[in-house]
């Protein structure tokens, strides 16, 4: 599925992924210091495949996503690194180009579908707007194409509704508006960034559903960003765990969850309720409070946080652990210094148990 | 409905203002009609004033009789001849005898061409600059023209109005003849190169307020998240910016500008002192200083009527921009 990323290959026309991101580095220069968002990521993606990147708030995944799609003002912020997106390279990329793949090849779905709607205009209005910029075609078939993708996403009688305006759409309805406006020139990679975080539970379902049909009728990658790793389970092929910037853990959905390596990844399976448990025994939250990325940590930036850390002086604390493989030819990376038996123990004898 | 209350709200406030506040600061009809006679007031003249004026009628029969003949038009007993004066009758000037009516219909003219231009050109200018300014925030031409801005806020009309006299009248003399109002059916160019300094000096003070207030709604606006979504399709910046941004900064501005054109036509009173300009403004100063009391109620009622109708045209205007305005 994925390779395991050396950093000394030559990059190689031939082998890359349709989605590629290399060594990419966020930074934003503040009053207050250099913010580094997204700090050295890899990580690859196939067409028809589903990458779940899970994490806590400010880890990264937002600024990566829309580092992807050359959404950040090159003024204020610094880009570094490399994103191949089918063989095209985007970070060093003339932003009128960058431009023009968006919403064509690359294509978004926002967390918060009123506030991501013009309330101006009505959602037609605002679909075909997206159509017509890489389509030439007459208003009239774009209209009907609108038509015709509110109501692949299941919006009932489509023909009135696309003369209505965003307030006038239940959350619901918006958000899938908003997957019907993304997907309105076929992209080929789709980024959805917490698409069901402001729905409720029943219509969470529904969209995951909705994305997983369209996954399967139009081929296309999919980057599902969430906090919630019920999402994640339910959509993903791939999981890669963010912190601090970095990722710090990526696996196949199997692998994340039945032998989990890095014990920021137990935390987050921790912190999954339980209802067959006791209710005091139900949570185990990751103790302490994110990073802060201006002034990350020494060495693996999670071990203030990490109850498995070694003391002062220790790897832990002075030297960043890298992303390897936790076997050879896996695609099962973990950046951690414990070692590998370590880990196995800890997990099976201390994690899982109480999971 | 809300309009007409207003109107008859506002007639009676200012009708009682000028024909019963002058009794209460213990003025007698007799003292209020002899400041209309003249340099010898006989009793013979006081009393007949006062019988023409009917000042010793209860305020609210004095108010039924001004309120009929708005509508029905009023006779007046002038000494031995009776002049009637037709349907819309605000009644005579006291000081010129003038009917008020045409007095203000000859005037408004001047004041209307004032307010048009000025805000023809403080609407380009200051929407312009303060969208210019918030996507180029922080830089050197952010910093001028927030610095200008704030001073066109802060400089009151007849210092500026004063100043760019001086320059551009007396010192280039690019006015040889001075300013002077000239009628736009007479000469059009003339009427506009005359107006050009009143325009200008008007449209700073106003540019300025709405440089500011479009800098603020726009950087606002970009910062929401279907700016982002619109840049998230693809769409060029400029239509990001001309079509997404600007739709929604412009709807608190067309608010404030109704209110702001309606207001100025009821008479820009500084800028028509300063310019010597014959408009509305002028003549409601010259009838307050000389207490020509249906001289202001009319140029009162004018610019009420200008007000409530811009206010209404706002509303509408409103929910044509603002979906969410609308009913249903």
């Amino acid at each position: 599925m994925s390779t395991v990323y050396e950093p000394s290959a030559a990059p190689a026309a031939t082998a890359r992924a349709f989605l590629e991101v290399r060594d990419l580095r966020i930074h934003f220069p503040t009053d207050d210091g250099l913010v580094r968002s997204v700090d050295g990521l890899d990580f690859t993606l196939e067409r028809g495949q589903t990458l779940g990147i899970v994490g806590e708030s400010g880890s990264g995944k937002s600024v990566t996503s829309l580092g992807i799609l050359g959404l950040h003002h090159r003024k204020n912020s610094r880009m570094s690194g490399e994103i191949w997106l089918d063989g095209r390279e985007l970070v060093g990329a003339d932003p009128d180009d960058v431009r023009r793949l968006r919403g064509r090849a690359m294509a978004m779905i926002f967390q918060d579908p009123l506030s991501s709607m013009h309330p101006f205009y009505t959602i037609g209005a605002q679909i075909i707007e997206a159509y017509r910029i890489h389509n030439a075609v007459s208003k009239r078939v774009a209209r009907k194409h609108a038509i015709d993708m509110l109501g692949r996403v299941g919006i009932p009688t489509p023909d009135k509704r696309v003369d209505d305006y965003p307030h006038q759409f239940s959350g619901g309805m918006r958000q899938r508006a908003m997957i019907a406006m993304a997907l309105s020139c076929d992209p080929e990679l789709l980024i959805a960034d917490e698409p069901t975080t402001a729905l409720d539970v029943t219509v969470q379902a529904q969209i995951l559903d909705l994305l997983r049909d369209l996954q399967q009728e139009f081929n296309s990658a999919i980057i599902m960003i969430t906090h919630d790793l019920g999402v994640v389970a339910e959509l993903s092929d791939r999981i890669m765990v963010m912190y601090g910037g970095r990722s710090i853990e990526q696996g196949t959905v199997e692998e994340l969850f039945h032998s989990p390596q890095h014990p920021y990844t137990w935390g987050l399976l921790g912190s999954m309720p339980r209802l067959d448990r006791d209710r005091t025994d139900r949570l185990m939250p990751v103790k302490g409070s994110p990073p802060s990325l201006i002034n990350l940590p020494s060495g693996c930036a999670f071990h203030p946080r990490c109850p498995h850390a070694q003391g002062p002086g220790s790897p832990c604390t002075t030297v960043r652990p890298e992303l390897v493989a936790t076997a050879a030819h896996s695609g099962h990376r973990v950046a951690c210094h414990l070692s590998p038996e370590q880990r196995l123990d800890i997990w099976e004898n201390q994690i899982r148990p109480n999971l | 409905m809300g309009a007409v209350v207003m109107l008859v709200i506002v007639s009676m406030v200012t009708f009682g203002i000028f024909f019963q506040l002058p009794k209460l600061a213990g003025q007698t009809t007799d003292q209020l009609a002899a400041s209309y006679v003249g340099k010898a007031p006989t009793a013979e003249a006081i009393a007949d004033v006062k019988e023409r004026l009917g000042l010793d009628d209860p305020l609210a029969v004095q108010y039924g009789r001004f309120v009929k003949g708005v509508f029905t038009g009023q006779d007046f007993s002038n000494g031995p001849s009776v002049e009637h004066c037709a349907a819309p009758c605000l009644g005579y000037s006291f000081r010129t005898n003038e009917p008020v009516l045409p007095t203000l219909l000859d005037r408004a003219p001047v004041t209307l061409s004032l307010a048009v231009g000025a805000s023809l050109i403080w609407l380009v200018a200051g929407v312009s600059i303060g969208i210019l300014s918030a996507l180029r925030r922080g830089t050197v031409f952010d910093r001028m023209a927030m610095a200008t801005a704030l001073a066109g806020v802060s400089l009151p009309v007849y210092f500026t109005g004063l100043v760019s006299m001086a320059v551009f009248v007396y010192t280039f003399r690019l006015w040889p003849n001075g300013v002077a109002y000239s009628d736009f059916t007479e000469n059009p160019g003339l009427w506009a190169w005359n107006l050009v300094l009143p325009w200008v000096t008007l449209a700073f003070l106003y540019a300025a307020t709405y440089a500011r207030l479009t800098r603020s709604q726009m950087l606002e606006t970009l910062g929401e998240d279907y700016i982002r979504t619109a840049r998230a399709k693809g769409l060029p910046e400029r239509t990001v910016i001309g079509k997404h941004a600007l739709r929604a900064s412009l709807t608190p501005i067309v608010t404030i500008f109704g209110l702001d054109l309606g207001l100025l036509l009821g008479g820009a009173v500084l800028t028509e002192q300063t310019f010597s300009l014959p408009g509305l403004g002028s003549l409601s100063i010259h009838s307050i200083l000389s207490g020509d009391l249906p001289m202001v109620m009319g140029v009162v009622l004018l610019a009420t009527v200008f007000i409530v109708f811009a206010s209404l045209i706002v509303d509408i205007l409103y929910a044509v921009v603002d979906p969410r305005v609308r009913l249903g």
